[in-house]
């Protein structure tokens, strides 16, 4: 395992770990519409909390 | 909706949220004042009284505690433990550790103030404490983690909100930059010194790694959390896309972790570990962009409540400087530009324009926004939200400005030769050339710090008042049952 300790293949390596880490999550936030709609649907939550204050609640951005 | 209909003040743990809360306002007029009197010793030196129980040195980690930890700290935990019950409809784990965090945490604030007073620090910026006021903070720290897992785990709504994954990552990386930062040997059980477990720059790595950290998770991503839940509560609207909301969870609690070594170019440090962080500085610009652009645009439509609510004013303003200083962030951590900036008060500016514009701003507004709400009544007058807005605007604006001329002058006198290579300016001179901005930097604060005693007054009247309503309430309670 020596080799992997090389900085020269280390880097490399760790930087296709991450970027691939990146797409995946990229995919699974935006590769679906039906995943995609939802989680769109949990931006709601905090307007959903039991309230018994009078904010008036306009949901034009969902 | 909501799973109990129980109303809120019962169903949920409010004692411990007012108590943070009134404790953040009294930490940020202490902190602030404090940080006030150092800018004003600066400014006119004789302030020192040529007592070192007054002097600069002293006095500057009392204010960086008061603000970052008493009024930053005390903010994040009322609201967390605001947002995390509300959110998951559940109410606070563990009740008797909930109360230790309180009392623990302020011991921890005013003995790292009284320590400092009397000479005791680490020299590690922003862990200036001593190792047993260390240990109390991380005894505080893993009780507020439990709590905050255990009430995650007790949620009767399925999905965990975005805000509570910024928390729970400040929380889980406050812990390990404490725990790792903190590596110490004292000298004896009894003495309050110790020698930190690194040395040279290997310690400095540390140290940085714990520093720009700090700013990283505790004065950014805590903060998103409170925006995530404020902003779009406060307007009545979801925020603007929860999908970007994800993705701006990911790549910042990525990035952040690989940037501290921006604050040691040109060290002894190999070059190649700040190029690094330079890098990754850079690239964190895409993440924080795109969170203030989810926040502002969660206003979307709606932007005339920027003309009519103040503490909406308050929560935008915030998202503006969010953006500024992530925008000038990178900008410094680029070599050429460091080789200028460092170690001249455009850091200082910096560091000013993310603390007060961003941090302390969403902090008011979200305050504004729960302290009626825990009180059970409105605030006691919206005109002086309004004068707070403009006094704390104009402060900062005068504070940046300030440093930006000082920190570039003086950057520019240091590097200054003459024809025959020798340094154009001596330091001194460079010194007595930032008088006039120092001057302007200490009226800034006192814009600021009147702001802030304005909440102060502002809240105590909305807390009187809620208090007597529910006087009013249980004596009428009372009379109609008997």
């Amino acid at each position: 395992m020596g080799w992997l300790a090389d900085p020269e293949i280390a880097k490399p390596i760790g930087m296709l770990i991450f970027f691939i880490t990146f797409c995946l999550i990229l995919f699974w936030v935006y590769g679906s519409r039906k995943r995609g709609e939802k989680l769109e649907e949990y931006k709601n939550i905090p307007l959903h909390d039991d309230d018994d204050d009078e904010v008036k609640k306009d949901k034009s951005n969902g | 909706m909501s799973a109990t209909t129980l109303a809120a003040a019962e169903q949920y743990d409010y004692e411990i949220i007012k108590k943070f809360s009134v404790m953040a306002i009294v930490w940020a007029v202490v902190g602030m004042a404090v940080g006030l009197y150092i800018a004003s010793e600066l400014a006119w030196p004789f302030l020192n009284f040529d007592s070192p129980y007054f002097s600069f040195g002293r006095f500057r980690p009392v204010h960086t505690g008061a603000v970052i930890f008493g009024f930053g700290g005390s903010a994040l935990f009322a609201t967390s433990y605001y947002v995390v019950q509300r959110t998951c409809q559940a109410r606070l784990f563990a009740p008797g550790l909930v109360s230790f965090t309180f009392w623990g945490w302020q011991a921890v604030i005013v003995l790292a103030a009284i320590s400092y007073v009397l000479g005791y620090s680490q020299g590690r910026e922003y862990a200036e404490m001593e190792w047993p006021i260390d240990i109390l903070i991380e005894l505080v720290w893993v009780s507020y983690m439990a709590i905050y897992i255990g009430t995650l785990m007790k949620r009767k709504q399925p999905h965990i909100y975005v805000a509570n994954w910024f928390y729970l990552a400040f929380i889980l990386a406050t812990a390990l930059l404490h725990t790792f930062n903190n590596l110490a040997v004292p000298v004896n059980l009894f003495s309050m010194k110790s020698y930190s477990l690194f040395s040279g720059v290997q310690d400095a790595m540390v140290q940085w790694w714990y520093g720009h950290n700090a700013v990283g998770f505790f004065l950014t991503a805590a903060f998103l959390g409170m925006m995530y839940y404020f902003v779009p509560k406060h307007a009545g609207r979801p925020v603007y896309s929860y999908r970007l909301s994800i993705v701006h969870f990911w790549a910042l609690s990525f990035m952040y972790m690989w940037v501290g070594t921006h604050h040691l170019h040109w060290t002894a440090l190999p070059d190649w570990a700040s190029t690094l962080g330079a890098t990754f500085s850079i690239m964190l610009l895409l993440p924080s962009w795109g969170g203030m652009i989810n926040g502002i645009m969660t206003l979307s439509g709606a932007w005339d409540k920027l003309r009519t609510d103040p503490i909406m004013r308050f929560m935008i303003v915030a998202l503006s400087f969010y953006g500024m200083s992530t925008f000038e962030g990178p900008l410094m951590a680029l070599k050429d530009v460091n080789a200028l900036s460092h170690y001249t008060d455009w850091t200082v500016g910096h560091v000013h324009s993310g603390a007060l514009g961003w941090v302390a701003m969403i902090s008011f507004g979200s305050m504004y926004h729960m302290i009626p709400r825990l009180w059970k009544t409105e605030m006691y007058s919206v005109k002086l939200i309004n004068i707070h807005f403009w006094l704390a605007t104009i402060g900062v604006l005068l504070y940046i400005t300030a440093m930006w001329i000082s920190g570039i002058s003086q950057g520019l006198m240091w590097r200054a030769f003459d024809d025959y290579g020798n340094l154009q300016y001596s330091f001194v001179e460079s010194v007595a050339a930032m008088h006039p901005f120092y001057v302007m930097r200490a009226i800034g604060g006192m814009f600021f710090l009147s702001g802030m005693l304005t909440m102060a007054y502002n809240v105590f009247q909305t807390i009187r008042q809620g208090v007597r309503a529910a006087e009013v309430e249980s004596v009428r309670a009372a009379t109609a049952t008997a």
